[in-house]
């Protein structure tokens, strides 16, 4: 209380009372709205920044890599930002995009049809995300974590049992080679495939009342059962919906490669999860949209392309990329504790 | 305001409620009337919230009913009594932090097209929604700092308002309020208790718990106390007749 005392005066040294309250609320306002465009502002910052230090990082060839090798990150964090935003989490991402292409693999070696294969590995995909959601909520389990971490170790596991030889398995129909690899007046299919699921998704959660229920779920699921929104039915859904993005990440990954591999998508979890943390949504639930996702994915992106351009190793992209999770986690917590001070404020100035 | 209807809009009759051992309620009848604020009064334990719960139905009756406009009728769920038009706002206020008022108010009964799919995919009228919400805040009197926030950025009793005006909406016969004021500081108590004045003025039928004697003195047309899960007494609360009040709640009467 001390300090915030101390900040207002910072702030507004001249002013009567009645004015430092008001000083005091518009920073708080001033600083939620920075806030809630951060991550927005910083990406164009980052992608400035890399513009003028790497070489040929703003080339349309280069713009054109970044766009397709986000394609993967984005449309699975997209599907986890869905979960998170329930308050839970989707460990089995990775391995499950892995265990979808090598199902599509096997498929594409006794027939070689798009349409076939792209439905195995979408079906695999959405049974894995039903599965996890079925169990986590029928199971009454106390949280996600476990179920989609043992999720994780099954679907690895058996995608290397069932992969040939269990490794990386040649070849995929044209079909979707081309939706993964090839581009459409110069612009990479898998990004126009990203704009459509985020636009999907947008209009789901925005538009369509189970979006409206998701929100409610995250923001509280006490509330959300004693107003009848059907909980369990939202939360299984949620988890299908990662399962669909995962299963759509799978086609694109399968395409860009020609290859299924029961070690594709490793660590895939970490990365959608850091990029909706980054985004800026919240991790505590209930806050957060598409774009956040978005975001977060083409950030991570944007910053492993710049410093592979810069010939900087990948460990230390890794421990950037880390300490980019801790500001924007730190940007959430420092979110909540303005929201708390704006509370205040009202309060004192209902009184 | 209004004329008193001639048959109170919900009856209970001869409630029986146990817990194991306890008996919490013991053959406890009510009638609450619209146009009308009921207190209902006693110590910790005495079986208020146990009756509420009961009328909201959280727990259901082992003897005894309740009728609604003389209906006998029986509440399974919270859900259930919401649709026969019974709505509690609870100390936990049932608030969505991550939403705005409107949305807050028609969470988990949106308004939305088209009708022929599932309720989970059509598609929300939200410009509707505002507007109705708007609608309903004016005319209780409930001033917002921005009508477009979402409610985590409100204080104690804009929220508390914000719940007792939604449970007002879709109140068809009766809304209970549990301590609205208990977490409130004076002005902003103030404010919630014009607005029950405002909702009696509108011929709703209000059940108020509290333990502010004040309160109850002032807004209540009627005090049902319970102690030990029977009820005491019922009286009209008024200045003269506080100290007897206290005494049916602590069962010290001389």
């Amino acid at each position: 209380m001390a300090q915030v005392t101390s900040e207002r005066r910072e702030r507004v040294p001249a002013a009567g009372p009645v004015d430092r309250k008001a000083g005091s609320g518009g920073a708080v306002t001033l600083g939620l709205r920075l806030l809630g465009i951060g991550p927005l502002l910083i990406l164009a910052l980052v992608v400035a920044a890399f513009g003028a230090i790497a070489p040929n990082f703003l080339s349309p060839g280069n713009l054109g890599n970044i766009a397709a090798q986000t394609a993967v990150i984005a449309v699975v964090a997209m599907g986890q930002q869905v979960v998170i935003l329930t308050r839970g989490i989707d460990l089995s991402v990775g391995a499950n995009l892995a265990l979808a292409t090598v199902i599509g693999g096997l498929v594409y070696r006794s027939i070689d049809s798009g349409p076939l294969v792209i439905l195995a590995i979408l079906l695999t995909a959405v049974a894995v995300g039903a599965a996890n959601g079925l169990v986590y909520v029928y199971g009454r389990l106390p949280h996600p974590f476990i179920i989609t971490l043992a999720s994780l170790s099954i679907c690895r596991g058996l995608a290397l049992e069932l992969a040939v030889g269990h490794t990386t398995m040649r070849g995929m129909p044209e079909a979707i080679t081309t939706i993964g690899g090839g581009s459409t007046l110069g612009i990479p299919n898998a990004f126009l495939v990203v704009l459509a699921v985020a636009a999907a998704l947008l209009v789901m959660s925005k538009a369509m009342v189970w979006g409206r229920w998701t929100y409610a779920v995250g923001g509280a699921p006490t509330a959300a059962l004693e107003m009848g929104i059907p909980v369990k039915g939202v939360l299984v859904s949620t988890y299908v919906i990662s399962g669909v993005c995962t299963g759509i990440g799978a086609v694109l990954l399968a395409g860009r490669t020609a290859a299924s591999s029961p070690l594709y998508g490793n660590l895939l979890e970490l990365d959608t999860i850091a990029a909706v943390i980054i985004g800026g949504a919240s991790f505590l639930g209930g806050r957060g949209h598409i774009g956040h996702a978005l975001v977060g994915a083409i950030m991570i992106g944007v910053i492993r392309n710049a410093l592979n351009l810069m010939n900087v190793g990948v460990f230390l992209q890794m421990i950037v990329i880390g300490l980019v999770i801790v500001v924007a986690v730190e940007a959430d917590v420092l979110r909540n504790r303005l929201e708390a001070r704006a509370r205040a404020i009202q309060a004192a100035g209902a009184q | 305001m209004s004329t008193p209807a001639p048959a109170p809009v919900l009856s209970v009759r001869h409630a029986q409620k146990r817990f194991g051992a306890v008996h919490a309620l013991k053959d406890v009848s009510l009638d609450a009337w619209p146009g009308e604020v009921l207190a209902l009064l006693g110590d910790n334990g005495a079986g208020k919230s146990t009756l509420v719960k009961c009328i909201s139905g959280v727990h259901t009756l082992d003897g005894g009913e309740i009728l609604l406009d003389g209906r006998r009728v029986t509440l399974h769920s919270p859900a259930a009594a919401r649709r026969a038009g019974i709505e509690t706002v609870y100390q936990d206020l049932a608030l969505f932090d991550n939403l705005t008022p409107a949305q807050n108010f028609y969470c988990g009964r949106e308004i939305a097209f088209p009708h022929w799919l599932p309720r989970g995919f059509r598609l929300l009228r939200s410009r509707t929604m505002e507007r109705e919400t708007a609608a309903v805040l004016d005319r209780l009197r409930v001033v917002l700092p921005r009508r477009d926030a979402p409610v985590a950025l409100m204080s104690g009793g804009q929220r508390q308002a914000i719940a007792v005006a939604r449970a007002s909406v879709f109140a068809r016969k009766i809304v209970i309020l549990d301590e609205p004021t208990a977490a409130l500081g004076v002005r902003e108590s103030r404010k919630v208790l014009d607005l029950i004045a405002q909702l009696r003025a509108e011929g709703n039928a209000v059940i108020l718990i509290t333990h502010n004697m004040e309160h109850v003195i002032e807004l209540a047309d009627r005090a049902v106390v319970l102690r030990q899960g029977r009820k005491v007494g019922e009286l009209r609360p008024e200045r003269a007749n506080q100290q007897e009040l206290v005494s049916l709640i602590v069962g010290a009467e001389a």
